[in-house]
């Protein structure tokens, strides 16, 4: 082995070590960013509440994926498939077994942490761009094997499933739209709480320490094998459950709702709102709901190129996302209170 | 046994198409150590201009030269222009610089050139090659320039001064620095290098899948498993995975019941992933040693 071959790793992350305390906002501002989110939709019309919800459930995902990327250091580009088991196993629960909405996502979130972890044995052995590629395959076949013949009597084929909305509850004077966010916005706000106390747990610290360097993580006596197999369970969990979600606000599951397209959005909503930040999710999922409407806008036939250029604009101004704006802030606000 | 041989051989011949994306996305890996996703749509575009250029009248091999130095233009400005200034940025933030850069290049293809499917001329003819029925010759040509732009690419870095300083650009960029090599420019070269190569891919596999905006989507994902396949550091080995994975994706599609047009794919990338995870760096790739 020649002494160059021994260089080529060094210094070499594919993820960069963000902070334990960085990870999230501060308590305040975390306060004030949720009492928004409750009150909003009491002034708004029904279909930008449905957006919302929207906007809630893929930033579940996209904190799903920053949970296994910017926690454990692994890369996925197969999110989507995830969310689609997550998706199905809702709708199949709720139309053939006539299962509770809310049961729903808890079942999916285990089915999805067994997919997830199982996934995770073969992918212990890949990383980086082959790690990608793998999970990229499993993105690629999702909707091809929800299409296939002997699983169609339940999947409902290329066709797909219609679910029903759930009315609210205790005949609470709310439209089924509001019922739906405010039960997403629970949910979220439950997962994001557990999410920021898995990172700082020991096992969080075991991730971070694969993230920054396996070989040294392994040393210092971190079960490697366990805890990337570990972060691929939690995270397909948590996509799972955005899938349930998402599946009852959209109130139908189709094999082409679920196609690589979706896992890019996810990544992109990752990397916009800033790698291992976790209140970017919803900043990134707010980019990858709202730009791609924007671009619409501006010019239907150019909306891709329109769409590129916005990304391009974001990454050269801030290539670390959301999470360098808001970082900034905190140095300004921290400035003008010495003042 | 007919059959076999014709599907094997119809799988060497989409392979050599394999082959010549992938080489272009081992060139763009081996200079800047990503993999680029745009890759496709690259050659897509460039596809686009020699057909362009064909219709307002020049003939095919001039078409093709020119759309060869537009190309290595482009592949150079794309990389000063857009991925020079993110080059300090996070590995991820490239990753999605690229997801831009295959949304802007899709859309403006649409856009002039519209999403209607056009046929596109092959200058090696469609007869049956050397009166056999097994191959025609576009696909005895697609494998000829495959194996010629080896050899090429072969002496160029192997017997060349720049082929060398791009090599040690690649391999060990500080000491490169150290000895007087201009390792950004290397870099350019190398994403000028890899765009002309993936122009060649797309002109050969035009007549082939028609001339469309979305036509290198299928393509480029078997180049870039074909790549990892053969391993992401060898040039040789990306050759020898795109003939594999055609060879592969063929017989899988003839011989496995149920797997037909739709599985072909996810059944070609599972082989792919099984063959990671008992070589992880890939058939012919170096094996990186680690150190804390």
């Amino acid at each position: 082995m020649s002494a160059a071959e021994e260089v080529v790793a060094e210094g070499h992350q594919a993820v960069e070590a963000v902070p334990k305390r960085a990870m999230t906002l501060g308590t305040g501002t975390s306060l004030v960013v949720l009492a928004a989110l409750i009150i909003m939709p009491i002034f708004v019309k029904n279909f930008i509440i449905f957006q919302m919800t929207m906007l809630l459930i893929y930033g579940l995902a996209v904190l799903a994926l920053n949970i296994l990327t910017g926690g454990s250091g692994q890369f996925s580009l197969g999110q989507s498939a995830f969310y689609a088991v997550g998706a199905y196993t809702t709708a199949v629960l709720m139309e053939h077994f006539n299962v509770n909405y809310a049961l729903t996502l808890p079942i999916a979130g285990v089915v999805c942490f067994a997919f997830g972890f199982l996934f995770g044995q073969p992918a212990l052995r890949l990383s980086g761009v082959y790690l990608a590629l793998a999970t990229f395959a499993l993105a690629t076949a999702m909707p091809q094997l929800l299409k296939l013949n002997f699983l169609e009597h339940w999947t409902g084929g290329v066709q797909g499933l219609v679910v029903t909305k759930p009315d609210a509850p205790f005949g609470l004077p709310m439209s089924q739209d509001m019922w739906l966010y405010y039960f997403s916005l629970a949910v979220v706000l439950a997962i994001y709480i557990f999410s920021v106390n898995l990172l700082r747990s020991r096992s969080g610290r075991a991730f971070m320490a694969i993230r920054d360097n396996e070989i040294a993580a392994s040393a210092m006596g971190v079960d490697v094998a366990l805890y990337k197999t570990l972060a691929f369970g939690v995270s397909a969990a948590i996509t799972g459950i955005a899938g349930s979600l998402g599946a009852i606000a959209v109130q139908f599951v189709a094999p082409d709702s679920y196609t690589i397209t979706l896992a890019i959005s996810l990544f992109l909503g990752m990397v916009v709102g800033g790698v291992g930040w976790l209140p970017g999710s919803i900043v990134g999922a707010a980019f990858i709901i709202f730009v791609p409407n924007m671009a619409e806008g501006i010019s239907k036939g150019l909306s891709g190129a329109v769409f590129g250029v916005l990304l391009f604009l974001v990454i050269y101004l801030v290539p670390h996302g959301a999470r360098q704006v808001a970082m900034l802030g905190q140095q300004l606000a921290g400035k003008l209170r010495k003042n | 046994m007919e059959l076999f041989t014709n599907q094997v051989l119809a799988g060497i011949a989409t392979g050599a198409i394999y082959a010549c994306m992938a080489l272009a996305v081992v060139m763009i890996y081996q200079a800047i150590d990503h993999l680029n996703f745009a890759q496709g749509e690259m050659a897509m575009f460039s596809t686009f201009i020699s057909w362009q250029l064909m219709q307002w009248g020049l003939s095919y091999w001039a078409a093709f030269a020119v759309t060869l130095i537009f190309s290595f233009i482009a592949g150079i400005a794309i990389e000063r222009i857009l991925f020079k200034p993110l080059a300090k940025a996070p590995v991820l933030t490239n990753v999605a610089g690229f997801i831009a850069l295959f949304a802007i290049i899709n859309s403006s293809a649409g856009l002039i050139w519209d999403f209607t499917i056009k046929q596109y001329p092959t200058p090696f003819g469609s007869s049956p090659f050397l009166g056999s029925q097994l191959i025609s010759t576009h696909q005895a040509g697609m494998i000829g320039v495959t194996i010629m732009l080896l050899l090429a690419l072969y002496f160029f870095f192997q017997y060349t001064r720049i082929g060398l300083a791009m090599r040690a650009a690649a391999s060990v960029p500080e000491s490169a620095r150290l000895v007087g090599i201009n390792t950004s420019w290397m870099i350019a070269l190398g994403w000028g290098m890899a765009t002309a190569i993936g122009a060649i891919a797309g002109m050969l596999i035009a007549p082939v899948v028609f001339l469309e905006p979305n036509m290198m989507g299928g393509v480029l994902i078997y180049g870039f498993a074909a790549a990892v396949l053969g391993g992401l550091t060898s040039p040789f080995g990306a050759v020898v995975g795109g003939f594999l994975v055609g060879i592969f994706e063929n017989l899988a599609g003839t011989y496995i019941p149920g797997v037909g047009n739709e599985l072909k794919l996810p059944i070609a990338l599972a082989l792919i992933i099984s063959v990671l995870v008992v070589k992880p760096a890939g058939l012919f790739g170096r094996h990186i040693v680690k150190r804390v």
